[in-house]
């Protein structure tokens, strides 16, 4: 799409100046803010509406201020590194264009809720890995390895295939309101992860992981207030995902 | 097969054995959240029914006066209903309110302190509600008959 951008005989994407408003914090302060405190900066940049908010932000780091901090690695939503919460939603940087989020007036930009900030838009993931880890997202069989590999039905496949594409990018976690107020609770995408391997065929660990869930800060924390659904960059249905394991819990069959 | 390297680091220990018992240990939380889904429906139906009762049908809200409430309350369906409602209602909201003291007090001295609040509450309303359900008066000695259902007269 850049290509079309750049060639006028296509047509002319318009350039615009879009204000980005990014929330900042340093923790070893600057020269008008303390260490840890949090402010707002203006950040102004010439762009075109085909752009990404990684592409602003990088204008900024590049060019205006380079002690702007962020994450991003492939840049082009696969690693799930940029999450952020882009104008009170939480999305990937690097799949929200410019034209989808009224350029007229600023962007705001804030690190994701409910992880402690280390430095403008990065947080500390830590807790929300634990989490993860805690579900034991690996194949847990019995018996002997067989000697090809296991095989597995279409049917039995599609089962799963939705929690498959989750890239653990944290925006469902960190969109989650009982997240912010309780870190204990596991927070929808460990319990994506867990859907992902209870409702594999080839795995046989599916009721550890449900006991796991079935834990005080597990999936009846889930108030189904289909935030992580919305915030979900992959399309995930992280509710349905969760309600599914409430209902393999309440039913006893997976 | 790695495991003769040197470097070999084995993985985390996994629980053993891993039974596939088909059936969970019946966690609190599992229950509370069945009972929130099963009492909510309920509620609805006896609020919806009680509301449209005492509003609706008859002279709407200007019959209710001392001798309607008196003859609902002298009837056992209608004391049955009010105290299903009552016990229901405080255990629906009591259970919610007991969440949201989950997800909001952390400090345990402050969580158990509100628990504990939460639990006089909601005891101390079911037994007054019921006592009132079940001892109510309909004809007090000495009232204006005027103000009495219509039963009273044949009492006296």
């Amino acid at each position: 799409m850049t290509a079309v951008a750049e060639s006028p005989a296509v047509g002319e994407v318009t350039a615009l100046t879009v204000t980005l408003k990014i929330l900042r914090t340093n923790p070893e302060g600057t020269a008008d803010h303390a260490a840890g405190e949090s402010y707002w900066e203006e950040f102004q940049v010439e762009a075109h509406a085909t752009d990404r908010v990684l592409d602003a932000l990088h204008k900024v780091k590049w060019d205006q201020d380079g002690s702007l901090s962020f994450r991003r690695s492939c840049a082009h939503g696969v690693c799930g590194s940029d999450a952020m919460r882009i104008n009170g939603r939480n999305r990937l940087a690097c799949k929200t264009l410019l034209k989808d989020l009224n350029p007229a007036r600023p962007i705001t930009v804030e690190p994701i809720k409910g992880l402690p900030v280390e430095k403008d838009l990065i947080v500390d993931m830590e807790p929300f890995f634990a989490s993860y880890r805690e579900i034991m997202p690996f194949l847990m069989t019995t018996g002997t390895a067989p000697e090809r590999e296991r095989l597995q039905s279409p049917e039995d496949r599609a089962r799963f295939d939705d929690t498959t594409k989750c890239i653990m990018c944290a925006a469902c976690t960190t969109s989650c309101p009982v997240f912010w107020t309780d870190g204990q609770y596991f927070g929808p995408q460990a319990i994506v992860g867990a859907h992902r391997f209870i409702f594999d065929s080839r795995d046989e660990g599916q009721w550890d992981r449900l006991e796991i869930l079935n834990d005080k800060a597990g999936v009846w924390k889930c108030r189904t207030a289909f935030n992580c659904t919305e915030a979900c960059p992959r399309g995930i249905e992280v509710t349905k995902a969760i309600s599914e394991v409430k209902k393999a819990l309440t039913s006893g069959d997976v | 097969m790695t495991a003769s390297s040197p470097e070999f680091v084995p993985g985390p220990k996994i629980k053993e054995p891993r039974i596939r018992s088909g059936r969970v240990r019946p966690g609190a939380e599992q229950w509370s959240w069945r009972f929130m889904r099963i009492s909510g429906p309920i509620l609805v139906i006896l609020i919806l029914t009680h509301l449209f009762i005492n509003l609706v049908t008859g002279d709407g809200v200007s019959q209710i006066d001392f001798a309607f409430v008196a003859g609902k309350l002298a009837s056992p369906l209608w004391q049955v209903w009010d105290l299903t409602m009552l016990v229901l209602a405080l255990l629906h909201g009591g259970n919610g309110m007991r969440l949201l003291i989950n997800d909001y007090a952390h400090r345990p001295a402050l969580n158990k302190a509100l628990h504990a609040a939460l639990g006089v509450a909601v005891i101390g309303i079911i037994v007054l509600g019921a006592l009132v359900i079940f001892t109510f008066d309909p004809c007090p000695a000495g009232a204006d008959a005027s103000l009495l259902p219509s039963f009273c007269k044949d009492l006296a």
